[in-house]
């Protein structure tokens, strides 16, 4: 079993563990988008589920009069945290200090993987259950601790049923969006024998009996469980307290039973204050399930005699994050509280699908975010930020309004600052067009040949099929409206 | 302070935010322009709408008096078949008087040492494993606080409530508010009574998850049957 | 009240009859209008394609085009949200790199006399039976910018719905994108024709005889998909219908 996941972890794009590029090696987005395009089941998948969530989340948030405030409120705090962060995370390290955490800080993936398998090492064990965390997936931590003979069982459903498929995440609050409830069923019956205690006989595909078979195949792990690896979505630097939140109970599973509990948190994810918490804990569920709460939310403040871990680790994680900082557009990224309604309401999300984002942070905020940690120089990061038609849904449902419109359209610049494929000729273009742009009698001109020459246009271009494959060419008027101006008016 | 990486880890971080912060304009503190609370301080209406709200999530809820819940705390045991019930330290004896399940009186939580023992009697000084947990079918407990707006309980792991596994192994999972002073409006109103200090576990409703097809679906890891008994006094009427 | 016509490249040079049709419908409801010949195109699609620096000279032209005019109406509600929305931002990042505040002032003092055509029509004019006559069947979609960025809300349905003659219907899944994008059309065709196709398939299921619309960019690209299908169903500028009368039909 041990050969055949590290072959699989091997096969995914030839990542290598700890560098958090799981998905290098990604064509760029345009070519996965229309592979996914062409996925009928993909795409009806995407469909159902995004449009479900959609209008329920929209009931939530019609609920509450006051989500203008609290959004505005979310966003002010995020704003003066990431103002002041040096000081929060400091503070924070002081309260999770005294509250008898250790903790850590690592400044990029390989140093976090470092931190985290000795710590695992040094409890002589070899196995970890883990709790859904988009920080350590996005250092690869899975496949780090595997390379050190270190067994990660995820523990949340659908980032079981990745793992379990040998698959890879697809959404933020649910990574296995694109697969319904016949290829889960399928996916539970061949591979969980491999992992563990195997299926139920004839298990069907009701909603009810894959949750029921997750719950045995997965309860045998969380009770001997020894090390609990989270993430964390808050982390308030006054108390030293951090907060999960999730439906399922695998993570109160994670973060109760184990003696050792690792958090690997991003240093964004710090509040200032404990009463920060009431609107976050407000705007979270219902952007993210669409509920009024969510089922479970776990707050822990270092350790507790006889409640839960007795050692407890905090990993506060960089990885790119003051890069981004450091960016006065981009910087406002950093609010997210990773709810992903952005993906749920992205039209462009919807037909696309997750994996064509290249990074376990999909949709429009990974065509924001990912471009910022990882850079641009790989053609997948450099075509992230036109990802997008800019159509501002995600911005209207963002619910600490990250302007992701504005951060792709900035990202753009530096991608076309740059150069690169594609990049160079169109500058030439760009140029060349507000050479005549800003002469309106040679913009005149051009158009007047474009109107004389009309009958001569066909209907498909060769150079321009990325227009003409689907759609036909305007008709091309008579004269342009200058010169009707000109004749009728002036 | 004494980090166990390098030093200059820490001291990179956050060198580096200070740089990238350098010359960035001061942002004021967050103007709170929402509100504390979307619902009317109505005793009796925050009543209903917890009720309403914990029974849309699936919770099961109950209203009875004092004198009532022990029988009703026997009847749902019975109902459920459990064959044992997890006890908390200063859980009161009398809400398990009625039931003849098996008692397993668990030492763990935040509860001051001379209540360790339960008013119950004679109770082995040790935490339940993971193990006797999983053999354990139902938990009896109070809460910290109640919130209508979502439907929520908050434990804190006082008396009554336990550490945080008692109320996540077993299958069922009883809870009591007492709600003449338990319940408060919403999530603002609730952080102010609640101490970070201590663990704490916000319960709406029972386990579920949306991951198939971003559909809900109830009963994954935690318990499956979550019964909230909503205590009232007497002249507010009880019944099940 | 001076008010200039900010026709837009895109009307001027491929849909010059949405440009007709608004100055006719403005002359019509007694405003009398000029086209300052010095404007060429507001630099969005420069500007959305990451080419800030190229479109500052563009900034810089519209501006100075409509220097001295009270209002500036668009028969575009994506070009008005490029000036209200991005001029300001040009203006200060040239400001922040140290080029002076020239391009930031004069994004200032164009920006709040700026009006795409319906805002002008309810919000100045203080109309939305605006006379017109045009009796077809009518579906609106409306365009990201205009919904999102620029807020019109309903006033282009009021606008519509006051049309005699005309029936609208409602169209399901309005708010969301035809998948045009600008160059996202081009850069990404596949998520943007599989967009389209949804948008379409949507506007026909209303039976309408016209798909309207507040932008010709985002018509560009549905007309171009309708087209290819032969779908019965052609697009309109709102300019065009509201600028149709008993006396002058649109037809």
């Amino acid at each position: 079993m041990k050969e055949e996941k590290a072959r699989a972890s091997a096969r995914v794009d030839g990542r290598g563990p700890g560098d958090g590029r799981a998905f290098i090696g990604m064509p760029a987005f345009p070519e996965a988008a229309a592979e996914a395009v062409g996925n009928d089941t993909l795409r009806a998948n995407l469909r159902h589920a995004t449009r479900t969530i959609r209008d329920k989340r929209a009931v939530a948030v019609a609920e509450l009069d006051d989500w203008a405030e609290l959004r505005e409120a979310g966003k002010q705090i995020k704003d003066r945290t990431l103002h002041r962060l040096d000081h929060y995370l400091v503070q924070l390290e002081e309260s999770v200090t005294a509250a008898g955490g250790t903790v850590h800080w690592a400044a990029d993936a390989a140093e976090a993987n470092r931190i985290v398998a000795d710590l695992v090492k040094a409890t002589g064990e070899s196995e970890v259950v883990k709790v859904k965390s988009m920080a350590t997936q996005e250092i690869g931590l899975n496949e780090a601790l595997e390379a050190e003979g270190i067994t990660a069982y995820e523990t949340d459903l659908a980032e079981l049923i990745v793992q379990l498929g040998e698959d890879r995440p697809s959404h933020i609050l649910v990574p296995a969006i694109h697969r319904n409830r016949g290829e889960i069923r399928d996916i539970f019956r061949s591979e969980m024998g491999k992992w563990g205690r195997p299926a139920p006989e004839g298990l069907g595909d009701s909603p009810a009996e894959l949750a029921e078979a997750a719950r045995l195949h997965l309860r045998e792990k969380f009770l001997r469980a020894k090390v609990g690896i989270s993430g964390a979505n808050f982390m308030v630097a006054e108390t030293g307290t951090l907060v999960v939140v999730e439906s399922e109970g695998n993570g109160r599973m994670c973060l109760t039973l184990p003696e050792t509990l690792i958090s690997v948190v991003g240093i964004e994810k710090v509040v200032p204050t404990w009463r920060d918490l009431e609107v976050f804990l407000q705007t979270l569920p219902r952007s993210s399930t669409a509920e009024r709460m969510n089922p479970y939310t776990s707050m822990w403040t270092g350790t507790s005699d006889d409640d839960g871990p007795s050692d407890f680790h905090l990993v506060l994680l960089d990885n790119g994050r003051t890069d981004v900082l450091a960016d006065e557009v981009g910087r406002q990224t950093l609010r997210c509280i990773r709810c992903s309604a952005c993906l749920n309401v992205c039209p462009v999300y919807e037909r696309a699908g997750g994996h064509a984002y290249g990074s376990v942070y999909p949709g429009p905020i990974g065509a924001v975010l990912t471009p910022q940690l990882r850079g641009t120089t790989s053609e997948i990061d450099a075509s992230l930020p036109y990802a997008s038609t800019l159509c501002g849904a995600c911005y209207d449902v963002c619910p600490v309004a990250i302007d992701i419109p504005e951060v792709l359209v900035h990202l753009r610049e530096k991608v076309a600052d740059r150069g690169g494929r594609g990049h160079r000729l169109e500058k030439a273009a760009v140029k060349a067009a507000g050479w005549v742009l800003d002469r309106p009698g040679v913009l005149a001109a051009g158009e007047r040949v474009a109107a004389r020459t009309r009958g001569l246009h066909p209907g498909r271009l060769p150079g321009a099929s990325g227009w003409t494959d689907s759609r036909d060419l305007p008709r091309m008027p008579a004269e342009p409206f200058r010169d009707w101006w000109r004749k009728n008016r002036s | 302070m004494s980090s166990p990486t390098t030093p200059s880890s820490r001291d990179r971080i956050l060198g580096r935010v200070r740089a990238a912060l350098a010359g960035a304009p001061d942002v004021p503190p967050p103007s709170r322009g929402y509100a504390t609370a979307h619902t009317a301080d109505d005793p009796a209406a925050l009543l209903d709408l917890l009720h309403e709200n914990l029974a849309d999530y699936r919770a099961k809820v109950h209203r009875g008096t004092e004198a009532e819940l022990p029988s009703l705390v026997e009847r749902l045991l019975r109902e459920h078949g459990a064959g044992s019930v997890a006890v908390p330290p200063g859980l009161p004896a009398v809400w398990l008087s009625r039931t003849t399940v098996e008692q397993r009186h668990d030492r763990g939580g935040r509860v001051p040492a001379g209540d360790r023992t339960s008013p119950a009697g004679a109770v082995p000084d040790a935490t339940l494993t993971p193990y006797e947990l999983d053999a354990t079918d139902a938990v009896v407990t109070g809460c910290a606080l109640a919130i209508a707006e979502t439907g929520t309980i908050v434990l804190d792991g006082g008396p009554g409530q336990g550490r945080r596994s008692l109320t996540l192994v077993p299958d069922l999972h009883i809870c009591v508010v007492r709600t003449a002073d338990q319940i408060v409006a919403s999530v603002p109103r609730a952080l102010p009574r609640l101490d970070p200090g201590h663990p704490l576990t916000w319960i709406s409703g029972p386990s579920a998850t949306s991951d198939i097809e971003l559909d809900r679906v109830e009963g994954v890891h935690g318990p499956r049957t979550l019964h909230v008994v909503l205590l009232v006094d007497a002249e507010d009427g009880g019944g099940g | 009240m001076r008010v200039a016509l900010f026709a837009t490249c895109v009307n001027d040079a491929v849909h010059p009859s949405t440009a007709i049709a608004t100055v006719r419908l403005l002359e019509r409801l007694g405003v009398s209008v000029d086209f300052p010949a010095a404007q060429t195109c507001c630099g969005q699609p420069q500007f959305n394609t990451g080419y800030r620096r190229e479109t500052e000279p563009l900034v810089r032209r519209t501006a100075r085009a409509f220097e001295g005019y009270d209002h500036v109406v668009a028969p575009s509600a994506s070009c008005v949200a490029m000036v209200r929305d991005n001029y300001p931002r040009i203006g200060r990042k040239a400001r922040s790199e140290g080029r002076g505040s020239a391009l930031s002032d004069a994004a200032d003092s164009l920006v709040p006399r700026t009006y795409e055509l319906t805002e002008f029509l309810v919000d100045v004019l203080g109309v939305t039976d605006v006379g017109a006559y045009f009796p077809h069947t009518v579906t609106y979609h409306p365009s990201c910018h205009g919904l999102r960025v620029l807020g019109l809300g309903e006033r282009p349905r009021r606008l519509l719905r006051a049309v005699k003659g005309l029936e609208l219907v409602e169209l399901p899944g309005a708010e969301e994108c035809c998948g045009f994008g600008g160059t996202f059309a081009v850069k990404n065709p596949a998520v943007s024709t599989a967009m389209g196709a949804d948008k379409i398939r949507r506007s026909l299921s209303t039976g309408a005889e016209v798909l309207c619309g507040a932008d010709n960019s985002c018509l560009l690209h549905i007309d171009g998909m309708l087209r290819r299908r032969d779908a019965p169903q052609r697009t309109l500028h709102i300019a065009e219908i509201l600028a149709s009368t008993e006396e002058e039909p649109l037809t």
